[in-house]
């Protein structure tokens, strides 16, 4: 890859003006293209192996480690394998999708109003909701999983196991996020902005969403795609809590047949979903820098501060 | 009217996620403990959840107790495995991640946005699919194997997905990776160059700079990540399920997912996950302490 190009144009960067750096010019020149070897080495470890379950999706054969050829037969054309003949996978893939757009829906908005109430509100309550909120987000997923499905299963409530249980699940799991990023960037924002609108006659909710929420779509954004990716990565919660079948994510379904023998259809089946959330990261990018142009720098480093 | 209302205001925004929190987070939480302490159905032994904390009972943590210390302590050796791989794999992915965050944060110039992307590219591959590689490789006429032996030259028969902790541990450490990455990344990004400069200054050499500003001011992020990888595999069960099936491989995660599948033993799941979070209370609130300090200061 072209990462290795990376260490001169870092050290041409740091040969600014400045005499006395010249001396360690070579051991820095060394250590640089070190780190570029490991950081390429981890690179190549962590996707390669992903890379050939996507290409195995494309075999012609039924094996996943022998290539027979490419074909798109595990994805069309496979009479009862293939992704779109086989019902059981399309409405695996479906359940996903829709449970990712539902949580995202709901978590989002809770979130943001969540961060902005925490941003003003002082106390005992906002501080206990801002504690169990950071709890949510490092407790063990099997934690909230298995307390839904007692919920569900010993006190009587007005929904059962399925898609519901599994929204409000994940709900609850990703809530976090938004918080978390709209609170830092409510933090960046200040409150300058929000005074001079109040000062020119807006009210304090007319403040908030006049001057504000513009502010903050592009932290609103970022966690959205977060969220998104999230549900469709999730396992633990989906799985307690779903009913059945129909209510199986793709998360599930690997879990399930990956070890017993199974057809590169579900690879073809990762590779969809990999793909769904790869166009939804790219445009909402994509976005992100429309609204954010002029403001360069630091971003996905403002990002994964918050992770 | 309007200072009030303007008062409420806050509260009122903040209701809908605080409502949403309490009822399915805090309430599962406590039907977990009112389940766990509660009492079995003499016939059928289905658990009955006692909702009163005062006339709870401790049956349940009594038996995950002896099976954890007792004479027939079949809990133990997993327990002592997960901290035993846990240990291992955090060790392993700061060991991975520091020179890739470091690369990432100070040299990688022009390419630092391609760097990151693919350095973030593992959180949009879903865990299981990246576990679905390994399997592939790791099958018994997969990639690893083939290259081991050289395409079957080499006589030598390498198991690799069942019951091998080795590969439990590598499942671990690729599972979580990026989660130690990222944290490591945004502390080290942070740190002034002029410090650095400036510590070089004064004469410190490379190791000196690393071992006196660099590694210090990286602390925060150090924590984070640790607490960000560790917390989650101490509930981990499908990484050993999904690269061994194998009960000599199996973690507290296991215990838990196998007893919410045996019928009548909801209890002792209960009560081995209330072990497991009282564990890691401590940690737990480390975390949001720290997030909520860092917060303050930025």
């Amino acid at each position: 890859m072209t990462v290795s190009a990376a260490p001169a144009e870092a050290i041409l960067e740091e040969s600014r003006p400045g005499g006395r750096r010249s001396r360690l010019r070579g051991s820095s020149d060394a250590r640089a293209y070190g780190l570029a070897t490991i950081t390429m080495i981890y690179l190549l470890w962590s996707l390669v192996p992903v890379a050939i379950v996507v290409l195995f999706s494309f075999n012609a054969g039924r094996s996943r480690s022998t290539w027979q050829g490419f074909s798109t037969r595990w994805y069309t054309w496979d009479p009862d394998g293939s992704v779109l003949n086989d019902e059981s996978i399309r409405v695996t893939l479906m359940h996903t999708i829709v449970l990712g757009i539902l949580a995202t829906i709901i978590t989002v908005p809770l979130g943001v109003l969540l961060a902005l109430a925490l941003d003003r509100w002082r106390g005992r309550i906002p501080a206990g909701a801002n504690f169990t909120v950071l709890i949510t987000f490092v407790i063990p997923e099997i934690a909230l999983a298995i307390g839904l499905l007692f919920m569900v299963t010993y006190l009587a409530t007005p929904f059962g196991l399925g898609t519901t249980a599994q929204v409000i699940g994940l709900v609850t799991f990703q809530l976090a996020y938004p918080v978390v990023i709209c609170r830092a960037r409510l933090l960046t924002i200040g409150t300058q902005y929000e005074e001079a609108a109040r000062d020119l006659g807006a009210t304090a909710l007319g403040a908030i969403r006049r001057v504000i929420l513009p502010m903050l779509f592009p932290a609103i954004l970022v966690s959205a795609i977060i969220v998104f990716a999230g549900v469709l990565d999730d396992f633990v919660i989906v799985r307690y809590l779903s009913s059945d079948a129909s209510t199986e994510t793709t998360s599930m379904r690997i879990y399930q047949t990956a070890r017993a023998a199974p057809t590169p259809a579900l690879n073809a089946m990762a590779t969809i979903i990999l793909v769904v959330s790869t166009v939804v990261i790219i445009l909402g990018w994509l976005l992100y820098r429309r609204l954010n142009r002029g403001e360069r720098g630091g971003d996905i480093g403002a990002i994964a501060g918050q992770i | 009217m309007g200072g009030r209302l303007q008062r409420l205001l806050w509260p009122i925004l903040g209701l809908p996620a605080i409502v949403w929190i309490v009822l399915f987070f805090l309430v599962p939480l406590y039907v977990v403990f009112c389940v766990s302490f509660g009492e079995v159905d003499p016939i059928f032994r289905t658990p009955i959840p006692v909702w009163n904390p005062l006339e709870w009972r401790f049956d349940q943590v009594v038996v995950v107790w002896d099976r954890l210390v007792g004479p027939d302590n079949f809990y133990l050796p997993p327990v002592l495995r997960t901290l035993y791989y846990v240990v291992i794999a955090v060790v392993a992915c700061l060991v991975i991640s520091f020179p890739v965050a470091y690369f990432a944060a100070r040299y990688a110039g022009r390419y630092r946005a391609l760097v990151l992307a693919l350095l973030v590219a593992p959180f949009w591959i879903s865990y299981m699919m990246r576990m679905l590689a390994w399997i592939n490789l790791l099958q018994p006429d997969g990639l690893v194997n083939a290259v081991i032996t050289m395409g079957g030259v080499v006589p030598l028969d390498v198991n690799w997905l069942s019951g091998n902790p080795y590969t439990v541990v590598l499942g671990l450490i690729y599972g979580y990776v990026p989660y130690m990455i990222l944290p490591l990344f945004a502390a080290l990004d942070r740190i002034n160059p002029s410090l650095l400069e400036a510590a070089r200054d004064l004469g410190a050499g490379s190791f000196d700079l690393f071992r006196r500003v660099v590694l210090p001011m990286s602390m925060p992020g150090v924590i984070a990540g640790t607490l960000l990888v560790a917390l989650p595999m101490m509930g981990d069960y499908f990484t050993t399920d999904m690269l061994s099936k194998s009960p000599s491989t199996s973690m507290i995660g296991n215990l838990i997912n196998l007893s919410i599948a045996t019928p009548g033993q909801s209890g002792q799941a209960g009560a081995l996950l209330i072990l497991l979070l009282l564990v890691l209370l401590l940690p737990m609130i480390w975390y949001t302490r720290s997030t909520a300090k860092a917060e303050v200061r930025s």
